[in-house]
């Protein structure tokens, strides 16, 4: 059972056609990798998931729901889709408790406690435990963006989205924030991660999508996509980062 | 009690209030251009790093900016005359004239403002210019005048126009000494004729379209000199 | 500079001039944070209606900050007190003019509160306006609906950093209610300038006006400074990135 389904998903800045007639599909506890060129409609394919990101033409389901259809209740929806973005995005103004208690508390209408509870089961499973009680300004990246799949996953989400999660972070910190998804890949839940680690892919994904210039050109097996042939514009990307 | 709105009145009044517009330009053109020019000399002392010169200037603008203008207006209708005196050396001197007095006012008023939006100006240059200017080996004058400044101005230029909007709307409070600059012209008529309702709706009509473009300009101008980094 | 008039009889009124600059400094305050309050309830709930995407929300509200901020206060001062008057329902208006107590004081309130009102909405919309789009799609992501995310994100974090611009329009605002002596509102400068006519003490009345308002500001500047050291947000600099 497909978990999110794109169905010729097309959009367009004004007359700049950002999305051309995508389609593909994640099924229920897979882990999808997004990669290619900056530019080539990637973070926007992943937006649309949780109509961060609105379309114009085509149909995509998500848990059952259509993102597009005007009467579906999107709050609902995101609320049951963690989302983890390149730059953190953490509320600069709470403590890290607070942050994952918001939304708890404000769309779950869980009681204070309950939420707390849960955020400090979740901020010791990201090893940030000890770091509860302060605010995003105080701390790295790597563990704010710890703090933020944390924040994500105290929603009890049916799948997780990962945006670029690792782009904004100094080299020494990408192994943290890998670590946890790597774990979180191996429980089970449905990823889909827009990310330039071809390590992590080679390690956890079950398919990995390659998408140019707002289309998907690729998108196979991981075991297909690293081995065998594959388009030119595929592995002159490939080529490409791998020798960074 | 109101009856009617007269536009004859307004008609009428036009070439007067044609020659106060004139008059509040005037005032606005001269105090900007004056207080551009003091306000760069505040900047520079102020940025510069002997207490001889941050102090003074930092405590003239603290001052002048924790003042309101009616009442700097008020100062310098007192001290200007007592001025020329001294300097005259002749204790009958009928002084420089409303004008002049309104002018140096509202210069000196201005040029505080007019030099906290140019030292914020130039402190947004970075400083790797000036220190790229010294390893040419030009002086701290050459650097600023041929480095720094240019660039900060061009930073600035919106900036110094919209104050330049705010001064032409504060010209305005030379009422309070019964100058006849365009607000003057029009309170002298409509007190006159008795239609203040006709006057001061039109005055504020003036007002506004003249800022309401004015600002408009100046928000083109901003998108289309932006230098690009 | 010679002080001593001060404690003398004042021309009118019964008590000493000393009296009539205290007397100036109340009406100062008074109008000033009247003015206030209405400046900053009105140019908040505008300030948050410019930033959404409403268009029929956010037109009036553009409309508003256009028209008052580019009129001169003085102008607005004398259209709140001589114009509104007569273009008001007639029983209404003639109640304004003599039934209301303190006519010129009221529309002097009332001119420079919807003045700085103007003003404020620039300051809060481009306060909200500078939290970065990717802080309302993370908080949208969570499933907060769009007036969550206003109470919750973009109220809390617009507001920490406009207290500094706003700081400036509250001391503008002590500033400009001088501008009320022109429809014979007896503030601070009104006073300073009839007891200069009175005394011919120019010099040491002028000074002595110029004293209160530099320690008004002073005062200003310390109590926002409290403010904002109060909800200052641990190792948050700025929005940049």
């Amino acid at each position: 059972m497909s978990m999110i389904e794109f169905k010729n998903i097309s959009k367009w800045y004004g007359s700049f056609q950002v999305l051309k007639d995508c389609s593909t599909h994640i099924d229920k506890g897979e882990v999808v990798v997004v990669c290619g060129p900056s530019g080539s409609g990637k973070s926007t394919l992943i937006k649309c998931v949780n109509g961060l990101e609105p379309f114009q033409q085509g149909e995509l389901i998500v848990n059952g729901q259509s993102v597009g259809d005007k009467t579906t209740n999107l709050p609902q929806l995101r609320a049951k889709i963690g989302m983890v973005f390149q730059h953190f995005e953490l509320f600069p103004h709470m403590n890290v408790t607070a942050n994952l208690n918001l939304a708890q508390v404000k769309v779950l209408g869980r009681s204070v406690d309950e939420a707390t509870a849960k955020s400090q089961m979740l901020l010791n499973r990201v090893g940030m435990i000890d770091h509860a009680h302060k605010f995003p300004g105080q701390l790295s990246g790597g563990q704010q963006q710890r703090i933020a799949i944390a924040r994500g996953l105290a929603m009890d989400p049916v799948a997780m989205l990962f945006d670029e999660p690792t782009s904004a972070l100094d080299p020494e910190m990408i192994n943290e924030v890998l670590d946890v998804m790597v774990e979180l890949a191996q429980e089970g839940m449905t990823m889909m991660c827009v990310t330039h680690e071809m390590g992590f892919a080679r390690k956890v994904a079950h398919r990995v999508i390659f998408m140019d210039k707002g289309e998907i050109v690729e998108d196979a097996p991981k075991a297909d996509f690293f081995g065998t042939p594959r388009s030119e514009r595929a592995q002159q990307f490939l080529s490409k980062i791998l020798h960074h | 009690m109101f009856t009617g709105f007269d536009v004859d009145v307004i008609q009428r009044a036009l070439p007067y209030l044609w020659q106060g517009m004139l008059f509040s330009l005037g005032l606005t053109l001269l105090a900007m251009v004056g207080g551009i020019i003091l306000g760069t000399v505040l900047a520079l002392m102020r940025l510069s790093s002997y207490k001889v010169l941050t102090l003074p200037a930092g405590g003239y603008v603290n001052l002048l900016r924790s003042t309101p203008l009616i009442l700097v207006i008020f100062w310098f209708y007192f001290l200007v005359p007592i001025a020329v005196k001294q300097i005259t050396g002749n204790p009958y001197a009928s002084g420089i004239g409303p004008f002049y007095s309104a002018l140096i006012a509202f210069t000196l008023f201005e040029a505080a403002y007019y030099c906290e939006i140019i030292r914020a100006g130039i402190q947004s240059v970075p400083s790797g210019q000036v220190n790229a200017a010294y390893a040419l080996g030009l002086n701290y004058w050459q650097a600023m005048i041929r480095v720094v400044l240019p660039q900060a101005f061009r930073n600035m230029v919106p900036i110094l126009l919209t104050q330049g909007i705010i001064l032409f709307q504060d010209t305005s409070l030379v009422y309070v000494v019964g100058l006849t600059d365009f607000m003057g012209a029009a309170s002298k008529v409509a007190q006159r004729d008795g239609r203040l309702v006709e006057m001061y709706l039109f005055a504020a009509l003036v007002y506004f379209i003249f800022c309401y473009f004015a600002s408009y300009f100046v928000k083109h101008l901003h998108t289309r000199i932006t230098p690009p980094r | 500079m010679d002080f001593s008039f001060l404690s003398q009889p004042a021309f009118s009124g019964g008590g000493t001039y000393l009296d009539w600059v205290i007397s100036g400094i109340k009406w100062t305050l008074l109008v000033s944070i009247l003015a206030w309050i209405i400046a900053f309830t009105i140019g908040s709930v505008l300030g948050v209606l410019r930033t959404t995407r409403v268009a029929w929300l956010r037109t009036p509200a553009t409309a508003y900050v256009e028209l008052f901020r580019n009129v001169p206060l003085l102008v607005q001062m004398f259209i709140w007190y001589f114009v509104v008057p007569e273009i008001l329902p007639k029983a209404l208006g003639t109640w304004m003019k003599q039934g209301m107590p303190m006519p010129e004081f009221w529309s002097a309130v009332l001119a420079l509160g919807f003045y700085t009102a103007s003003r404020v909405a620039e300051q809060v919309r481009s306060g909200i306006q500078s939290i970065p789009a990717g802080q309302t799609q993370a908080a949208l992501a969570t499933g907060l609906t769009m007036p969550q995310v206003y109470r919750h994100l973009l109220l809390p974090m617009g507001y920490r950093i406009v207290i500094p611009p706003l700081t400036s329009e509250f001391l503008t605002i002590f500033k400009n209610s001088s501008v009320a002596l022109t429809i014979g509102v007896l503030e601070m400068t009104a006073q300073a300038r009839t007891i200069s006519e009175y005394t011919f003490r120019t010099f040491e009345i002028f000074s002595l006006a110029t004293v209160v308002y530099v320690l008004i500001t002073l005062a200003v500047t310390v109590l926002m400074e409290f403010v904002e050291r109060h909800v200052r947000v641990p190792g948050y600099i700025g929005t940049g990135k």
